[in-house]
């Protein structure tokens, strides 16, 4: 199914972000993804987050496929140049993927193969901008494909806490002209900073689901702050994790999610969530969230 | 020594927008060897300008615009003609443009491509500032080079991943997409980034065959 389906139908849509693993053994995640099919509306499957070598975006999402849970591929422009991004593309369409989120991607030296050649042949605006051609039935070097197009519903991502916030607006606007159909977003601590963010893209008039990072500590939180470029998790978050006693800490985190959840509800039209290896936890968040 | 072909007319003509009142600066470096420079071809530009129904408010030759001193005291002298210009067409490489761009809040616009490095430098003595991309993107930017200031050479605008206005590849290296936008405001272009620049053509990297025959191998190859 394709994501814009579930907006269409008006729902408050969720998604999880899931890392394949560095390695073949894939069945375990699959198996912790599957309790979640009754909640959660699609998965996005990372594609090398981080610049880390893992398994590829592609073979999960036909794996989630074939387990009924609806796979988002990501796809940066960090590894291949045009011939094998369009490849790629179509090959995720015969592979029966239908939801596709277009990304730059983080430079190799920020990952585990720091001498890598970056290649960054197009960037997340071409990248939308060609799979709409080629859903339309034409390569980027405007030649026709054979036989039906591939069909996709086209993501794209958006920083809301950037400084300066204009150029990723223009940006985000730039991503809707080439195709973009929902956005997901950067990680939402600071809700007023999201809802000033929301209300100055509105003539965009397209899905935003806010990206929910279920904070596992204080130190991650402080971790953040320091390293992660658009995330600011304000004090009051951090001291309320780091006064919680250690029994306690978990069920602490997962309602500091929770709370956010509620106070993004009636910003947007659905929340993306980034849990790193929490996944088993989502049903409680969603929960104590009331979804 | 770089070398440099000139754009198409149409497209510096499109690039000028409906600005009426050029200043034509020409470098009398590398791109006089190139033909893209030097008192011929600024005085061809004139004429192409005037043709135009451009008004040309003034003309320069500078030895070497790369030289970002030698720009800022020539310039001074023709102060009042630049004033009057809504803009500046500058005839010669990707680094001269940048050159020109940092020593005035004039909008500037490249009058050229440059397309290889060709073994010798100008007296610029690097690459970092101009990779020789065959496309010279400095008008739709602002005379900041995204192919060079961004790490990931993006035509698009900032990816997201800087921290501080500090390039996530580099914290000691300013983000050159947030320069850029700074920059587009500062000169009233903001408009440019909306534009949706598509992806670069690799192959105007390549010199033209002309380039090659009368500069490259002429001068390292064997006499026939």
């Amino acid at each position: 199914m394709k994501l814009a389906e579930a907006f269409k139908q008006g729902k408050f849509v969720i998604t999880c972000e899931v890392g394949p693993p560095k390695g073949v053994e894939v069945e375990g995640l699959i198996e912790e993804l599957q309790p979640l099919q009754a909640k959660v509306d699609a998965f996005n499957v990372t594609d090398l987050q981080s610049s880390v070598l893992r398994v590829g975006s592609m073979a999960v999402c036909r794996l989630l496929k074939d387990k009924g849970l609806e796979p988002i591929m990501q796809l940066t422009c960090r590894d291949r140049n045009r011939l094998g991004l369009q490849s790629d593309v179509l090959s995720a369409a015969v592979l029966g993927i239908e939801n596709l989120l277009s990304l730059t991607g983080d430079h190799p030296k920020l990952g585990d193969h720091p001498q890598a050649m970056p290649v960054f042949d197009l960037d997340s605006v071409q990248l939308l901008a060609v799979v709409k051609g080629l859903m339309a039935g034409k390569d980027m070097a405007g030649n026709a494909l054979e036989g039906r197009p591939p069909s996709f519903c086209l993501g794209a991502a958006v920083s809301p806490g950037s400084d300066p916030l204009e150029p990723q607006i223009i940006k985000m606007e730039k991503k809707v002209a080439a195709g973009a159909q929902f956005f997901q977003t950067q990680a939402i601590y600071e809700v007023d900073k999201f809802a000033d963010f929301m209300k100055k893209t509105k003539h965009l008039n397209v899905p935003v689901m806010a990206g929910i990072v279920f904070l596992k500590s204080a130190g991650m939180a402080k971790f953040m702050n320091a390293n992660i470029a658009g995330i600011h998790v304000p004090d009051e978050i951090i001291n309320e994790l780091a006064a919680a006693p250690k029994e306690k800490r978990v069920e602490t985190s997962l309602a500091i999610s929770a709370r956010l959840i509620k106070e993004v509800k009636d910003l947007c039209q659905g929340v993306h969530l980034m849990t790193l290896g929490w996944e088993k936890h989502i049903p409680r968040v969603l929960e104590l969230a009331g979804l | 020594m770089l070398f440099t072909n000139d754009k198409p007319i149409e497209e510096i003509i499109e690039s000028l927008g409906d600005e009426k009142n050029i200043f034509l600066l020409a470098c009398n470096g590398c791109a006089e060897a190139c033909q893209t420079g030097g008192a011929e071809a600024l005085s061809g530009m004139k004429a192409e300008m005037e043709k135009a129904g451009e008004k040309v408010t003034g003309t320069l030759l500078v030895d070497f615009l790369c030289n970002k001193v030698l720009v800022t005291s020539r310039l001074a002298r023709q102060m009042d003609e630049i004033n009057r210009a809504d803009s500046i067409l500058v005839l010669t490489c990707g680094i001269g443009v940048q050159a020109v761009a940092k020593v005035t809040d004039k909008v500037v616009h490249p009058a050229a491509n440059t397309v290889s490095m060709g073994g010798l430098q100008g007296l610029w003595p690097a690459e970092e500032r101009c990779e020789a991309c065959g496309d010279c993107a400095l008008d739709y930017t602002g005379g900041i080079c995204p192919i060079t200031s961004c790490a990931k050479s993006l035509l698009n605008g900032p990816c997201g991943g800087a921290q501080d206005k500090k390039c996530e590849v580099d914290p000691e290296k300013d983000c050159g997409w947030i320069k850029i936008y700074e920059r587009l405001q500062k000169i009233g272009r903001l408009d440019n980034l909306r534009k949706l620049h598509t992806a670069r053509d690799h192959s105007k990297m390549l010199p033209s065959s002309e380039l090659r025959k009368t500069s490259f191998y002429d001068v390292e190859g064997e006499k026939e």
